[in-house]
């Protein structure tokens, strides 16, 4: 079946007679029902009820459900207006889905407080009950309707999809047909967590159901901001400068102009842009460019080979820079009372997101520079709409935004000042026509945001009996929360949770923790990349705890269990993901490793790989992986999720590396910057722990898992310790000829 | 000297300076945006079309050296979205983000013309040359060992 999908421009527009109601955390907007014979202000008569704008309900049964999430291939435009269908007794045949319009009040994810910002695995998590309460107010509505209609208690009615049953006469009628005599109350209905279906009667949840975009996937119609055609559209590229906080100082546009095709040279406060009749018009005249730049601040002498050593000597030495992360017990004590320690400096470079669609985006400002269209890939639409507000000096209800399918984000979409947006703007406000600015894929590297680069220093302590008792955890790296997004830094409390999160030990019995953080300030360019912190925080946990685990002559496996004692969700993953690598079967060469993960939904992998002496190559041959992720609202794409963070992980582990020199980025295209392909992908098993509890999140689940369960792979076929990620060949031969 | 080729088997002509890359003249001059750009290095396959009867980076491609000739999209390959491998794409759930998919389908239609039951090995090795970031490799081979079986 092929799902229509609407733009929420199309939709009648929701101005009277909203109620607001709060449920959950969340706020509906639960809109006043249109009389039939109602007109909007501009003359439209319309055709539906507005049961509200997360619902309309169509006089041919059709039902529109909002998505407040963007859907950038994990599958969130699918799973929350399924939501929100299931407990509505909606016919999925009959679901059309819109884009929700950036209205934070009423689409805001109670995750993010009430931020629209798709990341984190937090659509499915946090809109979860939220959007199940807001189905089963409208079904209340919809029941109350008809038992005023029929004249029977409401308690006779009953619904099958799209269609309300009096249970003792079998009479029925269907959404369609309600929705014409349908009067939405003022107040929602009450409607309680408790009341709320029991999974077993989930006709939609845990079924999988074709993912609504899938069909326009693979024929080429699929729209990404980077599609977009308008007419009198012209492209713009940007020259920006190579280091954050440069401006161009002294701009030759002669070549540029001379080249064919190039219309205008437009100087921003951060680059220079070119305007083209064509898109080689317009890289062609970047190209042809001269610019020296103005610099200053740390990052133009920053030398990352340098760089990290300096924060490994921090990482070492330094302590209570900021605030602890996580702090239980007495760590320093504790250390000290240890039978054994164990310590150990683990070091990661930074990484690149390499989303397939190069940033991009489309604007076009008013003639009178007063009101901007906006159509972009972003994972914050109001921050979206926000920024372009604030770069033309106008109010945000004079920008609409049109948000496109992302080609991948993975968190480079997500910034507060939307850069690659901005680009877009300022051109076409300079000229006054639509423009579509470009980034080459040399331009998404030299621009890029980066996960940060990390050097950690842990020291475990262990009793007589081989437990942990002592935790310590001090991590050197870039605010990354601050550089992303300096508004949810200081509401954080100035707390750096995208390089933190995961340096916490929450399911582990340990006594005493510490973690901290040496804030480091090279100046670079920061941000959430998927599994954010725990991309490296886990890294450091799982290879050193792997470490102590063969220190005390203990099955890795083994170990982990015996501290996940009480916690039967995490045991059950390990379990798994031992079982299904046939645990203590290790092929004659090979190596396994485990590592395990509470990122709010549970997961545990294995790693088989095989190491070549002689080029130091890592040959991943298998990876298990099981998650607990509460209940699976789409079982097979929760499997599809996990494989692709399976080898996004695998990419991390072996081969993604940012250097800098000079602050410059010396990355230029995929040549240089090794992700994954085919061949390198190993057979990749995942298996789905059913448990009941509410959704835990999957999109970006597995990605942190797979460089511990390499590096103690790799430990276990060779005795050799990788401390480092990525894990390339010239480390690994280096660590095995140290 | 506007340069003539038939595009889905359709004449097109284009005035694009010669050089200019095939990629461009698709996408933004003639409006068919199904083919992506990914890299414009031949380094992705997110631009993968069919020149004649073989599969080629549109983005390495000047549009010169298709003066005549037959290029081939993803918006030509069937009207109706039933060709085995589109087929086999949407059994297998295959696209996540969706963007390097176009360049995946035209690239796996090449292989099955030329070898009807490829092994795992040859589908691997041919693939080698499209990156899929969304990490869907796994069912990407699967989809065609799929439409190989039902083509």
């Amino acid at each position: 079946m092929t799902k229509t999908i609407r733009s929420h421009s199309e939709l009648p527009q929701f101005t009277r007679r909203q109620v607001m109601v709060g449920a959950a955390g969340l706020t509906f907007a639960f809109a006043g029902c249109q009389n039939a014979a109602d007109t909007s202000p501009d003359g439209t008569t319309f055709s539906s009820k507005e049961m509200s704008p997360w619902v309309t309900i169509g006089a041919d049964g059709s039902v529109t459900i909002m998505s407040p999430a963007v859907e950038m291939g994990q599958g969130s435009r699918t799973s929350l207006p399924l939501i929100l269908a299931e407990e509505l007794d909606a016919d999925w045949d009959k679901v059309h889905i819109a884009q929700a319009p950036p209205i934070e009040s009423i689409y805001g994810n109670p995750g993010f407080g009430g931020m629209m910002y798709t990341a984190g695995s937090f659509a499915v998590f946090a809109y979860y009950t939220p959007l199940r309460i807001f189905g089963a107010q409208v079904r209340q509505v919809l029941l109350q309707n008809v038992a005023r209609h029929w004249q029977v208690p409401v308690g006779e009615l009953s619904t099958e999809p799209n269609t309300v049953v009096h249970t003792p006469t079998n009479r029925r009628i269907d959404y369609g047909t309600i929705s014409s005599f349908a009067e939405v109350p003022e107040i929602a209905p009450e409607v309680s967590e408790a009341t709320l279906k029991d999974p077993g009667e989930f006709r939609l949840i845990g079924k999988d159901v074709m993912r609504v975009e899938l069909p326009q996937k693979i024929d080429g119609s699929a729209q990404y901001s980077i599609d977009v055609q308008l007419p009198g559209m012209i492209y713009g590229a940007v020259l920006r400068t190579p280091v954050f906080g440069g401006t161009p100082e002294s701009v030759d546009k002669s070549k540029a102009l001379e080249v064919d095709g190039v219309l205008a040279i437009e100087i921003l406060p951060y680059g220079v842009g070119v305007l083209g009749e064509t898109p080689w018009a317009a890289f062609e005249g970047k190209k042809a460019l001269s610019v020296g730049w103005s610099i200053e601040g740390p990052g133009d002498t920053f030398n990352s080979r340098q760089g990290i050593e300096a924060f490994a000597k921090d990482a070492r030495t330094r302590s209570r820079l900021t605030k602890a992360w996580e702090e239980t017990g007495d760590v320093q004590s504790a250390l000290n009372d240890a039978a054994r320690t164990y310590e150990g400096e683990f070091r990661s470079d930074y990484a690149y997101h390499a989303q397939m669609e190069p940033l991009n985006a489309v604007a076009s400002v008013s003639s009178d520079g007063k009101t901007c269209e906006i159509w972009c890939g972003t994972q914050a639409q109001g921050v979206a709409v926000a920024a372009t507000a604030d770069a033309l000096g106008i109010s945000p209800a004079q920008v609409k935004l049109n948000d496109m399918l992302l080609g991948g984000g993975f968190g480079r979409r997500g910034p507060r000042d939307q850069d690659f947006v901005i680009d877009a703007v300022l051109l076409s406000d300079r000229v006054k026509r639509p423009v579509k600015v470009m980034w080459t894929r040399e331009d998404d590297l030299r621009n890029g945001r980066f996960h940060p680069m990390s050097a950690s220093f842990v020291r475990a302590g262990v009793n007589a009996d081989g437990q942990v008792t002592a935790w310590h955890h001090r991590k050197a790296s870039d605010l990354a929360t601050k550089s992303q997004d300096p508004v949810r830094y200081e509401a954080a409390g100035q707390t750096d949770f995208i390089s933190m999160a995961g340096t916490e030990i929450k399911t582990y019995a340990i006594a005493n923790k510490l973690s901290e953080q040496v804030a480091q300030h090279s100046g670079m360019r920061t941000i959430a990349l998927r599994g954010i912190g725990y991309v490296h925080n886990k890294f450091v946990t799982e290879v050193l705890l792997d470490e102590i685990a063969l220190g005390e002559g203990i099955d890795p496996v083994e170990y982990r269990l015996s501290l996940l004692n009480g916690q039967p969700r995490a045991k059950k993953v390990v379990e798994k993901a031992a079982d299904m690598s046939n645990w203590g079967n290790t092929p004659d060469g090979h190596g396994l490793g485990v590592a395990y993960i509470d990122y709010k939904s549970q997961l545990a992998a294995v790693a088989d790989v095989t190491v070549n002496s002689r080029s130091g190559a890592i040959k991943v041959h298998n990876i298990w992986v099981a998650i607990d992720c509460g209940i699976a609202v789409q079982p097979d794409n929760v499997i599809a999720q996990q494989m692709g963070c399976t080898v996004y992980g695998l990419g991390l582990a072996l081969s993604e590396s940012i250097s800098m020199n000079q602050g410059i980025v010396e990355q230029t295209n995929f040549h240089n910057y090794i992700v994954p392909r085919m061949p390198d992908a190993p057979n990749i098993e995942i298996e789905i722990v059913h448990t009941s509890i509410p959704p835990t999140g999957a999109g970006q689940m597995a990605t942190p898992l797979i460089a511990p369960a390499i590096s103690n792979a790799v430990a276990a076929a060779t005795g050799v310790r990788l401390r480092h990620m990525p894990m390339t060949p010239e480390r690994v031969l280096s660590a095995l000829n140290a | 000297m506007p340069i003539s080729f038939k595009l889905n088997g359709e004449s097109v002509s284009t005035n694009a300076p010669p050089e200019t890359p095939l990629l461009w003249v698709i996408r933004e001059g003639l409006k068919l945006t199904g083919t992506k750009f990914g890299c414009g290095a031949g380094l992705c396959g997110a631009c993968m079309v069919h020149l004649d009867d073989q599969r080629t980076f549109s983005c390495q491609t000047p549009v010169s050296a298709v003066e005549g000739r037959e290029v081939t999209t993803i918006e030509g390959l069937s009207s109706d979205s039933s060709h085995p491998v589109q087929k086999a794409w949407l059994a297998e759930s295959v696209p996540q983000c969706g963007y390097c998919q176009s360049g995946q389908i035209m690239s796996a239609v090449d292989l099955l013309n030329r070898n009807p039951n490829p092994s795992r090995e040859e589908i691997i090795g041919h693939m080698s040359t499209n990156i899929c970031r969304c990490g869907t490799y796994p069912r990407i081979v699967q989809a065609i060992e799929r439409a190989a079986r039902e083509g």
